[in-house]
């Protein structure tokens, strides 16, 4: 599936007399530049140099990476502001603060913690009009910013409350549209909707009343204060397990989001799954969402080998079975299980060569469901689009976030992406979640040599 | 593809390897005593710990994880937590009787759920906590199945 960059490999000779013809004349043009930089592939005069070793990512030919900043603590999703400084939602309190701000006040490259605020965890935040939105596991606040920041003391505004306290998938990530409205994913409280919850062979609810008010994307009212999830909640597509990648995508209009796919099949229903089976199924969804939509859950999964909605074993499934799930909106893309897609972000930058523009990049925070098997999908996929489809050759954009060479505990992964966000100028920003580290990653491509 | 391949035959290998073991565990129960060599009746504390890990392999690590140190922010370690090391009969209700709602592990906090274990017969509940007891840095004493019948019998009368 990887992507391969030979086309790339072959130029890039070409490319690093280009770049250096290149940054010389832009070198000697600019007199106020009074920065010696080593011209290098990881040199560009308009950005700092590339981590010697990318921030210990690989990445694709040209491209390199700077650690920003280090051990932030247990970091979700980020938002960077026009001037390119970055705020931290945190999942847990840092120093009592639930939102960090982070800024390069030195130039060197590396990021400032600066201040904290808010007095609750959770996943969610982003920059909408002149506001900063975050979430809590129960409710959305907003923050009016001045000159892209938040002033101290500033007071937050209630945007909408009353998401039923759960324990299991509580994140509650948002997007907006250019309409003026917000999304907001609502987890399931379950893994399968079972009457026990996690126990083998325990059935399913029948409905599963759990989909009234959770497992889908709720649409909000972008700046009306104080709506609550019963009264001004607008269920907009539901049989969703938990999508905490969401994205509005502004070439084609729509909301984009990728499912957590159900756990345990093998370890619930040994009867109808082996161990290798449950290792790979089901899939990880890339649903293209459109009002109204049922994507199936508790009643159905995908099946990325008989590229199907199956009937889930809590139901009457036995791997094979269809039945209700006949008709369902299948994704348009599958991932392998568990990988555990936390973020979405459709790139829209210059900055990347022409092919990254306007395709998808997915933060996957790797999977703890696999055992008896090693651990996988620790990385940041890239999907190109074409056409408003996304392509089945996506690429594996940026990896060695673990550390080591196998996981066979979710624990020896030593980073795990968590958040994306693009910067002003179209570099791209990967955050953590295991210690708090933020990558910053740059083209220093000449991308004019590499257009063939 | 390479990956798919190696996770094949890892799978091949760890299916048929699974399969000895679960062909040894019926040999033994089926002829438990014929043994050539008289076997002390009791099983040693070796024998006790390789079954509490087969029950943990099955059961435990799938959210546990292998190494015992849990899923940060959903799976709690089973690495010298209170939990582990301390009271028998509170760790045996948590097997038997499943757990759920907010409990701090090692200044963390947890608020997912695990499922009861009743299923599971009394000597492979101490086995697997026998096993829980003395791996992943945790140096506690064994688990009687007698003490997991105890334990099941109160929670059963409840
Ligand atoms: C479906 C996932 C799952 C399975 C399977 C599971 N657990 Fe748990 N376990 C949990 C969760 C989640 C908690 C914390 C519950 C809470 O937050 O209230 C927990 C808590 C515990 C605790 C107490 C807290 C601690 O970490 O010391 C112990 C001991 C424990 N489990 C042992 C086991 C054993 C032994 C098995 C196998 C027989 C097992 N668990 C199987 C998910 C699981």
């Amino acid at each position: 599936m990887e992507r391969s960059f030979k086309n790339h490999l072959k130029s890039s000779f070409a490319v690093s007399i280009a770049i250096t013809i290149f940054a010389i004349s832009l070198f000697s043009c600019d007199s106020s530049s009074s920065k010696q930089e080593n011209v290098n592939v990881k040199a560009d005069h308009a950005f700092p140099a590339a981590d010697a070793d990318n921030g210990g990512l690989t990445l694709p030919e040209n491209f390199g990476a700077i650690a920003v900043t280090d051990s932030i603590g247990r970091a979700r999703h980020i938002a960077i502001n026009n001037q390119g400084d970055i705020f931290v939602k945190m999942r847990t309190l840092a120093d009592e603060k639930g939102v960090l701000y982070l800024k390069d006040s030195s130039g060197n490259g590396k990021l400032d913690l600066i201040s904290g605020f808010g007095d609750f965890g959770g996943t969610g935040i982003a920059i909408y009009k002149d506001f900063l939105y975050c979430s809590s596991d129960s409710a959305v606040y907003r923050y009016k910013m001045e000159n892209g920041i938040v002033k101290p003391n500033t007071l937050p505004d209630t945007i909408v409350t009353g998401f039923i306290v759960q324990r299991t998938h509580a994140s509650k990530p948002i997007a907006f549209d250019g309409n003026g409205n917000m999304y907001v994913t609502i987890g399931a409280p379950s893994n399968a909707c079972q009457e026990s919850p996690r126990t083998p062979g325990s059935k399913g609810h029948d409905p599963c009343s759990q989909l009234d008010f959770q497992a889908g994307i709720w649409q909000f009212k972008a700046e009306k204060f104080n709506q609550t999830l019963k009264d001004d909640g607008h269920r907009y597509a539901t049989g969703i397990r938990n999508a905490v990648a969401i994205d509005w995508n502004f070439k084609d209009n729509a909301l984009y989001a990728l499912q957590h796919g159900r756990d345990q099949l093998s370890h619930l229903f040994p009867e109808y799954y082996t161990q290798e089976q449950s290792a790979e199924l089901p899939a990880e969804e890339f649903l293209k969402i459109a009002d109204g939509d049922d994507f199936g859950w508790p009643y159905c999964y995908y099946d990325q080998f008989q590229e199907k909605k199956i009937l889930a074993p809590e139901y009457g499934g036995d791997g094979q079975k269809i039945e209700r799930c006949e008709g369902i909106t299948p994704p348009i893309l599958a991932f392998p299980g568990h990988w555990a897609p936390n973020d979405l972000l459709f790139y829209t930058g210059d900055q990347f060569p022409e092919k990254y523009k306007n395709g998808a990049f997915i933060a996957f925070h790797g999977s703890w469901n696999r055992a008896p098997f090693p651990q996988q999908g620790y990385f940041v996929a890239f999907v190109p689009f074409k056409d408003g489809k996304p392509e089945k050759e996506w690429e594996r954009f940026a990896e060695g976030f673990t550390q080591v060479d196998s996981v066979m505990s979710t624990n020896d992964a030593k980073f795990r992406p968590v958040g994306l966000a693009e910067g002003p100028d179209g570099s791209l920003f990967i955050s953590d979640s295991a210690k708090g580290k933020i990558w910053r990653v740059i083209y220093y491509g000449n991308k004019l040599a590499l257009k063939d | 593809m390479r990956k798919g391949l190696f996770v094949l035959i890892a799978g091949i290998i760890i299916s048929a390897w699974s399969c000895q073991g679960k062909k040894e565990e019926t040999a033994q129960k089926e002829a438990p005593v014929v043994k050539e060599e008289p076997k002390p009746a009791a099983p040693t504390a070796e024998d006790v710990i390789a079954a509490g890990e087969k029950v943990y392999n099955t059961y435990c690590m799938v959210c546990h994880q292998k190494d015992g140190n849990g899923v940060a922010g959903m799976n709690p370690p089973l690495t010298q937590t209170k939990y582990v090391l301390g009271d028998k009969t509170e760790l045996i209700t948590i097997v038997l009787g499943g757990l759920s709602g907010d409990i701090e592990v090692k200044g963390e906090m947890y608020s997912n759920v695990m499922p009861p274990h009743n299923f599971l017969n009394d000597k492979q509940v101490s086995d697997v906590l026998t096993f829980v007891r003395s791996s992943f840095g945790n140096d506690a004493d064994a688990v009687s199945k007698e003490e997991v019948a105890t334990v099941r019998a109160a929670l059963e009368a409840k």
